[in-house]
Formats: C-alpha cells, structure tokens, sequence
C-alpha cells in the first residue's frame, strides 16, 4: 500500500505574527517557514507504518508557491520516499483554500492510487480544520479525524479520536483519509546524513493547472486586523492580596 | 434568509449552552431552523424548539446518526441543504468533523470557527492561533459556518418552534463506531463553566494535579490544562485549551504553572478576567493577567484554596 501526506508550508509556529499596517494580511515576507507541526507527525506516522512493513512508499505533497520544496525535502530528510510539488501560487502572500487545496489532492489522488491519505488535523496559520475532511467527501472515501492511535489491519483501520467529550474509538473501511491530532507521535529529526539523502530523492513539479482546478478563492479577505489587547494588569505580592483583589470586582 | 443550525446533541441530549451560542449568531442572519440528529433526538429537539428565535425544529431519529460519525450527518444534511442560505454549527469537535464535509458535498468553502457576523456574507474569523483576525466575504450560494462559542452569548428560553420530522437519506456507510472513553464528572463543562482553574506543565504530575482540581472545586470551576500537561499525561485530552484544544472566555481563568505560549493563549485570552500564577516572574502569561502572582504553586494553590 502507498500513503498519500500533503504537507503545507506554514509560518514557524515559535513566530509571532505581525499583521501589516494596512490591513491587507500578515507579513510573511523573511519570516521563518517550517513544515506545519501536524503534518510532521502524519509524515512520522507514515513512515512508522512503512518500517512496520504494513506500507511500500510514502509520498509527500505539498500544494503553494515553490519554496515548498524546502517541506518537502524535509519530508524526504525524515524518511519518505517520493515528493510532488504543486505550484498553484507565485505569492507567499497567497493561501491555497481547503477546497482548492482538496480537489487537487483529488488529482493527485486519481493518479497515485494511495491506499491511505495521512493528513494534519489542522495548519496553524488559516487555522480551518478542513481539508481531510473536504477531501474525504470528494473521494467519496470514511473519514476519521483527530487521530491519536492508528491501527491498520487489512481492508480496516481502527483509529481513536480525540472529541471533546474524551476519546472515540471508530472503525474505517480502507481506502481512508485520516487527520493527525497532536498526541498520535511524537516527530523524528532528519539526521544529517538523510538530509543529504534526501536532496537525491525523487521530487515532480506539477501546477495547478495540470489537475484541472481552479484556485480562486471563494472567501475573499476583506481585512486583516490585530485582535483586541488586553488592558494591562497588575502583579499582586501574596496570595491574601489575590483573594482581596478577586473579592473586590466580584470574581469569586 | 433562511438558516439551519445543527444542534450539539450527546447521547440524546441537548448542549443548549454549545447550541444556544451558535443559535444566537445564526439569529442575526435569518429565520432559524434547528436540526436535531441522533439515535435518539426527540427529547433534544423539543428542548431546542423553547430555545429564543427557533421558528421551526427538524428531528431526525436512526441509529446511524447515534455517534455523529461524519458521513451519516453530513449526508443528512446535504439532502436538506437545498432549503437554507446558511448551514451553521457550534464549533465542537463533532461539527468540525461533519460540517467540511458538508461544504465539499456542496462545492463551497467551509468558513470555520466564525468570531463575528458583520452582515449575511461576511464574517470574522480568528487565525494564526487568534494572533490576527480576518474579515472574510464569501461569493458561494450556500454558507457553510461553525461558529466559535466563546465569542457568543448563550440565548435563553422563550421560543415555541413547530416540530417536524426529516429521514437520513441512504449513504453508503464507511464507518462503524466502536466505543467512546468519555471521563464522568460532577463539574461544569469546560467551555460553559464561568470560571476555569487550568493546570500546566509546572504542575509536575497526575498526582500533583489534585492540588488544581482542589481549587476547581472550591470555586465550582471547570479544569482545563495546557499541551504541555496532556502530552505528559497529567491531565486528559478533553481537558486541553488552546489553539488546538477547547476555547473558553469564563468570567474567571486561573492559570497555574503554564508558561503562556501563544497556542494556550489563543485558547483563553477572551476571558474576563485572567489570573497567572507562575514561578518565573518573566512567563509570558503574565502579559494577559490581570492579576499575576510569582510564587510556587505547590504552596500559593493550596494557601488559596483554603483562603477563599
Ligand atoms: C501545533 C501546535 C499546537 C499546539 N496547541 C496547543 C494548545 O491547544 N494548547 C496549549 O496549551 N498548547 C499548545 N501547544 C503547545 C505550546 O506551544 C506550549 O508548548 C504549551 O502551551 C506549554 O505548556 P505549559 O505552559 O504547561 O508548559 P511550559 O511552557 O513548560 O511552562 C511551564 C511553566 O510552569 C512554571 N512552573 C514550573 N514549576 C512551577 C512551580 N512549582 N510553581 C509555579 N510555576 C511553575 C514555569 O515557570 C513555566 O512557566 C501547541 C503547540 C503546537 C506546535
Ligand atoms: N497547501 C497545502 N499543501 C499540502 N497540504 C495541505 C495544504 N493545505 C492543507 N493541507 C493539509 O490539510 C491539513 C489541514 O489543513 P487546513 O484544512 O487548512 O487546516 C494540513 O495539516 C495538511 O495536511
């Protein structure tokens, strides 16, 4: 079986983000990049699957401007075996939307014949929580999202869901879209030597285009604004001075 | 406008505070219709049909929909969808499960975890773990929208909506459910209780988190932790706040032995009133208190517990 993780450049999520003055996005110009933190861990779990010998190849894709590439050599450096490239933007500035994002992923789907599509739950910078699911939907294939446990066994997989109410434990029938929550692994380093490796792996450049998909968004954004802050607070010395304080504007 | 809300249902019944806050976004946009889906849902859609500004409850009773696995409720409300200019849902886990798929069924772009509704196209939506907010206009014909619950007033009681019935239309089922681990608890919920006592990693242990949950109790709190204290096993999944966790705005938020990383904050800085207690007088979390305290909680969280 071959396992199909789209893995999206995000901004570094150590990186605090600073909204441009006009109101027309985030500055994400020489900001640091990085690979979005769930989708380290899908590619994690696929390549644990692979040493377990329940998986072939691992393949990664990634969808935006081209200095994704930088991802996906990470992916390679970690352990996966093939990389596409999906240019569908020349701007950083410029995010792919979950349902552009999954119609190409369709494509690319259509053409690799995965038996499973490891997914992040969520990328930390649109924050939509969207695309497995939309994915899902699109091939017509079960969807379990959340995951932290994962077990493959044949034409099922068993994974446990992180819900709000504590955990859920579902049974899907294979092919699958699964989307990775936080505590399924925890993510490997590319050791030096992998990264060198990594920089002879296989990596196919596609467009947008070449799937027949169109990337306009349907959500125009209007504005960018900074949030409301917060009025300055003060530092109490003792513990008899918190509770006056609480009992003073009626918190308890 | 006409608008369907999905409402929260667990094991049968009504989350009126989860429902009760989309509902009152969805107020704003039209005339709201709630559907109630489950194994069991009568009782839940009676008790929506009281709910201020419902005009009409659709119940949808099948045992497929018992465990709100995705395919059955999206393709219910797919077979729906025709009738509504919005589809709307509070933000819980259930929802972001179902309501991307709905969206894609429909060829639309969900519009995920909304802060604000500025008129029927537009909306606020926080991103970068709420370190910016985006005003989004959406040019498809159908809104797909779940609604972040911290940002919305619970309506009250006082509507009398007609009740009507809907059929799970056939879906090829790809999913069973197996079981569900859900911790029981005489606390309120995280994200409706009015004061929150979250614990962090300073909190060094399972067994130490006794001393959080003293406090919680003493207040009639909730308890929520950081990543940091569920990844090394002191305190649940469910318990998590932040980014990726639960959002809350209680009237009260105490945090003790979290450091303030921008993902816990996104997940509480809209609280009324926010209370640090932290060793480190150089935590970022005392950047959001009101009040900070610089001590050790294993002696400030007990001398507190006892003092109010
Ligand atoms: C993709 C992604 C998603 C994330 N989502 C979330 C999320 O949803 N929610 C979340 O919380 N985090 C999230 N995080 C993690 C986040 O970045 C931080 O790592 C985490 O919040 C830190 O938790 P903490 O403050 O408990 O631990 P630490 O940062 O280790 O802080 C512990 C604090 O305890 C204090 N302390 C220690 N001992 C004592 C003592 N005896 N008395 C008083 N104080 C003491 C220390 O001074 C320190 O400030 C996410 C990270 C990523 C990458
Ligand atoms: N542009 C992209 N390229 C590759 N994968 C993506 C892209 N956008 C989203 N994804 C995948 O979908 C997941 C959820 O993203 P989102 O729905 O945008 O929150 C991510 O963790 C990735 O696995």
């Amino acid at each position: 079986m071959k396992v199909l993780v789209p893995v999206k450049r995000v901004i570094d999520y150590n990186v605090k983000v600073r909204v441009k003055a006009d109101g027309s996005g985030v500055d994400l110009a020489n900001v640091k990049m990085s690979m979005n933190p769930f989708d380290e861990i899908a590619v994690e779990e696929a390549i644990r699957l692979k040493e377990a010998g329940k998986v072939e190849e691992v393949v990664v894709v990634s969808i935006g401007v081209k200095q994704a590439q930088e991802t996906l050599r990470t992916a390679l450096a970690m352990g996966a075996d093939r990389a596409i490239l999906v240019v569908a933007s020349e701007d950083v500035h410029n995010d792919i939307e979950p349902l552009a994002v999954a119609k190409i992923l369709k494509g690319v789907i259509d053409e690799e014949q995965p038996g499973l599509v490891l997914c992040g739950k969520q990328a930390i910078d649109n924050d939509m929580n969207a695309t497995g699911q939309m994915l899902s939907a699109l091939m017509g294939w079960s969807q379990a999202t959340f995951a932290s446990a994962l077990d493959i066994d044949g034409e099922h997989a068993v994974v446990t869901r992180e819900v709000d109410g504590g955990l859920q434990t579902i049974k899907v029938t294979m092919p699958s879209i699964v989307t990775v929550d936080l505590r399924l692994n925890e993510p490997r380093y590319a050791s030096l030597p992998n990264i060198m490796k990594a920089k002879k792996k296989p990596l196919d450049e596609k467009s947008a285009d070449d799937y027949g998909v169109d990337v306009t968004p349907r959500l125009e954004v209007v504005k960018t604004s900074e949030p409301a802050g917060r009025a300055a607070g003060i530092m109490v010395g003792s513990v008899d001075e918190l509770v006056a304080k609480l009992k003073e504007v009626g918190a308890v | 406008m006409a608008v369907l809300l999905l409402a929260e249902i667990t094991d049968g019944e009504l989350s009126a505070d989860a429902t009760g806050k989309a509902l009152s976004a969805a107020k704003s946009l039209g005339d709201v219709t709630v559907l109630a889906a489950g194994a069991s849902a009568a009782a839940a859609g009676e008790a929506a049909a009281k709910l201020d500004g419902v005009s009409k409850v659709l119940v949808a009773e099948d045992p497929a929909l018992g465990h709100r696995l995705a395919e059955a409720t999206a393709a219910l409300i797919v077979s729906l969808a025709g009738d509504y200019d919005h589809i709307m849902a509070p933000a819980t886990t259930d929802a972001k499960n179902i309501m991307p798929r709905v969206a894609a069924l429909l060829d639309v772009m969900v519009i995920s975890d909304i802060s604000g509704v500025v008129d029927a196209d537009t909306f606020e939506r926080p991103i970068y773990a709420g370190n910016a907010i985006q005003t989004v206009k959406s040019s498809d014909a159908t809104k797909v929208i779940t609604v972040r619950t911290a940002n919305f007033d619970a309506v009250g009681e006082g509507g009398s909506g007609t009740v009507e019935t809907a059929t799970l239309p056939d879906f090829p089922t790809l999913s069973e459910w197996v079981e569900d681990k859900v911790a029981e608890s005489d606390r309120p919920e995280l994200t409706s209780a009015g004061i929150v006592v979250s614990g962090g990693r300073g909190v060094g242990s399972e067994e130490s988190f006794a001393i959080i949950e003293a406090l919680t109790d003493k207040l009639g709190a909730a308890v929520g932790a950081s990543r940091a204290a569920v990844d090394s096993g002191y305190a649940p999944n469910d318990w998590q706040v932040g980014q990726t966790g639960k959002v809350v705005a209680p009237d009260l938020y105490v945090a003790v032995g979290i450091s303030g990383a921008i993902q816990h904050l996104a997940g509480m800085k809209d609280s009324k009133i926010i209370v640090a207690i932290n060793k480190d007088e150089e935590a970022p979390i005392f950047q959001v208190a009101d009040y900070g305290l610089v001590a050790d909680l294993f002696a400030a969280v007990p001398e507190l517990t006892e003092k109010l």
